[in-house]
C-alpha cells in the first residue's frame, strides 16, 4: 500500500513537472561556462566566472517558478578546437542550453560557429574580438561586457585628446593584438594623432626590455600595449624597471582587468588608464555584488568579464521566463533583444540587432598607493562614455543581421 | 653617424647589453639543469617549477613573515632545495638504474602537480614584489639606460656561475662528484658516501633554480606559470651547449641571450623562435652539442 502511494505521489509529481516545464528540453535549463579554467586567463573569467552564473541563477529566482537550472563548467585550454568541440559535445550529449564566459577571441569564435550550427544560445563576456558583432555575427550570439573598439575608442581618443598624440605600439603578434592594434591606431589617427612604430612580440614574452627600449628610442609620448593578461603585466613592471615613465613618455594599457593591477601592485600600476565596461566599486548594487562574490572566489574580487557572466545569466533566464521555452536558441536570443535589460550591475540597457549589449563605459585611472583604502580600492573613474558612444556604430560593423 | 642594417649603433650596444642580462638567466638556469645531468643523469624536467617555487617563497616570506629581499635570496633557495632533497630521496634514486625517460617523465610529472597546486592557492593572474630599494634607479650609459637590478642580475648570476663551475671542476669535492658520476662503486669503495652526495647535488641543482626564481621575482610576473614558458628555451640552451657540460652550458646561456636580443631588433616576430633554430641547426651539424663529448 505504502509502496503504490509513494508511486502515485511520484508519478503526480513527474506529471506536474512536465505540465509546469512543457516547453524546456528536457526539463532543465542548462548553462554551460566555457572559459580558460587553469592559464593566463584564469583569474579573469574561469572558475569566478561559473560563480558568478551559479549567483545569477539564485537571485533571479526562476527555481522558485518550477523551472530547474543546472549550471556547469569546462576548460577550453585557449585552443579553438578543445572549445569547439566541448561546446559541440554539451549542445548534442550533455543537452546544453546556453555557452557563456568563453575568453580568447579565437575559441569564442569558433564558439559562435558552432552554437549558430546548432540554434543555440552564445552570450560572450571574455572575449575581446569586435568580429562576434561585426563581420561574424549570428542571431544565436549575444556579446556582452566589452570589446577592441570600445576599449581602442575609450582609452585611445581620451588620450589623444589629453595631448598623448605620437603613439608606438607594443602588439602580441596574434588575431586580438592585431585587432586591438588596428582599431586604437584608426581612432588615434582619426583623432588628429600619429604613430611613429611598432613593434609584434610573441604570445607569452618574458623579457621586454628589448622592445621597450625600441619604443623608448621612439621618442613617442605614449606607449600603447596591445597586449594582455601576462604580457600586459611584464611589460608594465619593466617599464617601471627601465624608468620609461619618469623619462616622459606614457603607458597606456589598452586590455587591462582589475586582477592584472592586482598582480602590479599599486606602487608599479599606479597612474595608468584604462577602459572597462564594469568596475565593483561604482555604487552600492555594484559593492553589494562585490561583497557577495569574493568569498565565493576565493577572496578575489569580480573583474568585469565575471559581472558580465552575471548579468548575462539574469537577461538569459528572463527570456526563459518570458517564452517558458529554452528550445530554440535563435528565438530566445530574439527575445533578449527585444526585452530591454535591467540588472543590479549594468543598469538600464539593450541588446542590439548586431548582437551587442550597450552600456556606458569608463576611462580609469589606477590610484596611488596612498589613495587606495585597502586591496581591490584601484581605480577612479576620470570619465564616463555614455552607451551610445561606447560602441562601435550599428551600421559600421559589416553584420549581415543589421538591415540597412 | 654610422648606421648598421638601419639600426643607430647606439640601440644595437643597448640591444647587447639586455641580451647579456637575459643570458644570465639562461646560464643560471641551465647551469642548474646542466649540473643535475651531469651528475645524476637525471633530465630535471620541474626545473622550470621549482624556478618558480623560488620566486613564490620570497614572495611568501614578504608576506607572510616580512621578509625582505636579501634574506629571500638566501632562504628561498635553502627551502626549495630541501623540497628537492626530499624528491630525490623519496622518488628519483629509484629510477637510477632506469632509461633517462623515466626520469624525464617522473619529475614532468611532478611540475604540472606543483604548478597546479599553486595555481589552486594563488590563482593564475600573479603576485606583486618590488624591486628591493638599494637597487631602484640605474644609471644612464650614454647609450642607454641601465637599471641597477638589471646590472645586479648580470654581476650576481655571472659570480654563482664561475663559483660552481670553479667548485665542480677545479676542487677535490667536485673532483669526488665527477668520479662518482664515473664509476660510483670505486668511489664508494673509498669511503665516500655517494648516495648522500647524489641527493646534496640535486638539492644543490634545484636550488640554483630557485636562486634564479628570486632574482626574476621583482623583474617578473610571479605567477604559477612563469617557469613552464622559460623552461623549454633553457632546455635548448642546455642541448645546445652539450648535456652536462658546466662551462658549455654557462658560455652557451650568454651567448644565445645576445642573439636573441639582436632579434629583438632585426625581425621580433621571430625572437621566441630562433633559439630553436639555432638548437636544430646545431644538432645536425654537432648531435653532442657545441661543448658537448661525444660518447
Amino acid at each position: 500500500m505504502k509502496a503504490i502511494r509513494t508511486i502515485g505521489i511520484a508519478a503526480a509529481a513527474t506529471l506536474a513537472a512536465g505540465v509546469a516545464n512543457a516547453q524546456i528540453s528536457d526539463d532543465v535549463v542548462r548553462i554551460g561556462v566555457l572559459s580558460d579554467m587553469s592559464s593566463l586567463y584564469a583569474d579573469i573569467g574561469g572558475p569566478g566566472s561559473v560563480a558568478a552564473a551559479r549567483m545569477a541563477v539564485e537571485d533571479s529566482g526562476i527555481e522558485k517558478n518550477g523551472i530547474k537550472v543546472e549550471v556547469i563548467g569546462a576548460d577550453h585550454q585557449n585552443k579553438p578546437d578543445v572549445g569547439a568541440s566541448v561546446a559541440r559535445q554539451w549542445y548534442d550529449v550533455e543537452k546544453v542550453d546556453v555557452i557563456l564566459d568563453t575568453p580568447n577571441s579565437a575559441v569564442a569564435l569558433a564558439v559562435n560557429q558552432v552554437t549558430r550550427e546548432k540554434n543555440k544560445v552564445f552570450i560572450n563576456s571574455g572575449a575581446a574580438s569586435s568580429d562576434l558583432t561585426g563581420k561574424q555575427c549570428s542571431p544565436n550570439t549575444v556579446h556582452w561586457t566589452y570589446d577592441t573598439w570600445m576599449l581602442a575608442n575609450g582609452t585611445g581618443s581620451a588620450i589623444v585628446k589629453t595631448g598623448g598624440d605620437t603613439w608606438f605600439f607594443l602588439t602580441s603578434d596574434y588575431a586580438f593584438g592585431h585587432a586591438l592594434e588596428r582599431d586604437t591606431e584608426a581612432v588615434v589617427v582619426k583623432n588628429g594623432g600619429k604613430v611613429l612604430g611598432k613593434v609584434r612580440h610573441p604570445l607569452n614574452t618574458q623579457d621586454f626590455s628589448s622592445f621597450l627600449l625600441q619604443a623608448q628610442a621612439s621618442k613617442a609620448k605614449i606607449i600603447g600595449l596591445a597586449n594582455a593578461g601576462g604580457d600586459t603585466i611584464n611589460s608594465i613592471k619593466q617599464a617601471a624597471e627601465f624608468g620609461i615613465v619618469q623619462a616622459g613618455q606614457n603607458l597606456a594599457g589598452l586590455l587591462v582587468f582589475l586582477s592584472d593591477v592586482h598582480s602590479l601592485g599599486l606602487k608599479t600600476a599606479q597612474g595608468l588608464i584604462l577602459t572597462e565596461s564594469w568596475y565593483w566599486d561604482l555604487n552600492d548594487q555594484t559593492r553589494a555584488f562585490a561583497k557577495k562574490f569574493a568569498p565565493k572566489n576565493g577572496g578575489k574580487y569580480p573583474t568585469m568579464v565575471q559581472a558580465g557572466v552575471y548579468a548575462g545569466t539574469l537577461h538569459y533566464l528572463k527570456a526563459v521566463q518570458a517564452l517558458k521555452s529554452d528550445t530554440d536558441g535563435s528565438k530566445v536570443v530574439a527575445k533578449m533583444k527585444e526585452t530591454p535589460t535591467d540588472d543590479p550591475l549594468f543598469g538600464k540597457g539593450t541588446i542590439r540587432q548586431d548582437g551587442r549589449k550597450v552600456h556606458p563605459a569608463y576611462l580609469f585611472e589606477v590610484k596611488k598607493p596612498n589613495e587606495s583604502k585597502g586591496p581591490y580600492d584601484y581605480y577612479k573613474v576620470r570619465a564616463t562614455i555614455p552607451a551610445d558612444q561606447a560602441f562601435r556604430p550599428v551600421d559600421q560593423g559589416q553584420c549581415s543581421l543589421v538591415k540597412g | 653617424m654610422f648606421e648598421l642594417l638601419g639600426i643607430p649603433p647606439q640601440a644595437l650596444f643597448g640591444q647587447l647589453l639586455l641580451g647579456l642580462i637575459n643570458g644570465a638567466f639562461y646560464a643560471l638556469l641551465s647551469l642548474g639543469l646542466a649540473v643535475i645531468f651531469g651528475l645524476l643523469n637525471i633530465i630535471n624536467f620541474a626545473h622550470g617549477a621549482q624556478y618558480m617555487m623560488g620566486a613564490f617563497v620570497a614572495w611568501m616570506l614578504l608576506n607572510y613573515l616580512n621578509v625582505g629581499y636579501w634574506w629571500a635570496l638566501l632562504l628561498a633557495p635553502i627551502v626549495v632545495g630541501i623540497t628537492g632533497v626530499i624528491i630525490e630521496r623519496t622518488m628519483l634514486k629509484h629510477l637510477y638504474k632506469l632509461d633517462h625517460l623515466y626520469g624525464l617523465l617522473l619529475t614532468f610529472g611532478l611540475a604540472l602537480i606543483i604548478e597546479g597546486l599553486f595555481r589552486n592557492y594563488y590563482g593564475s593572474s600573479g603576485q606583486p614584489y618590488q624591486i628591493p630599494a638599494e637597487l631602484t634607479g640605474g644609471r644612464n650609459l650614454g647609450f642607454m639606460f641601465l637599471p641597477n637590478y638589471r646590472a645586479w642580475i648580470v654581476v650576481s648570476s655571472l659570480a654563482i656561475c664561475l663559483v660552481t663551475w670553479y667548485v665542480i671542476e677545479r676542487t677535490k669535492l667536485g673532483s669526488y662528484l665527477r668520479a662518482a658520476t664515473e664509476n660510483a662503486t670505486l668511489v664508494r669503495a673509498f669511503g665516500v658516501n655517494v648516495p648522500r652526495m647524489i641527493t646534496l647535488t640535486y638539492g644543490f641543482g634545484v636550488g640554483l633554480a630557485a636562486l634564479a626564481g628570486v632574482l626574476a621575482a621583482p623583474v617578473q610576473n610571479v605567477s604559477p606559470q612563469m617557469g613552464s614558458s622559460l623552461i623549454i628555451i633553457v632546455f635548448a640552451v642546455v642541448v645546445i651547449g652539450g648535456m652536462g657540460s658546466i662551462m658549455g652550458s654557462i658560455l652557451t646561456g650568454f651567448g644565445l641571450g645576445v642573439i636573441e636580443g639582436l632579434t629583438k631588433v632585426f625581425y621580433p616576430e621571430a625572437s621566441n623562435t630562433v633559439i630553436f633554430i639555432i638548437m636544430a641547426i646545431v644538432l645536425l651539424i654537432k648531435p653532442a652539442g657545441l661543448f658537448g663529448r661525444a660518447t
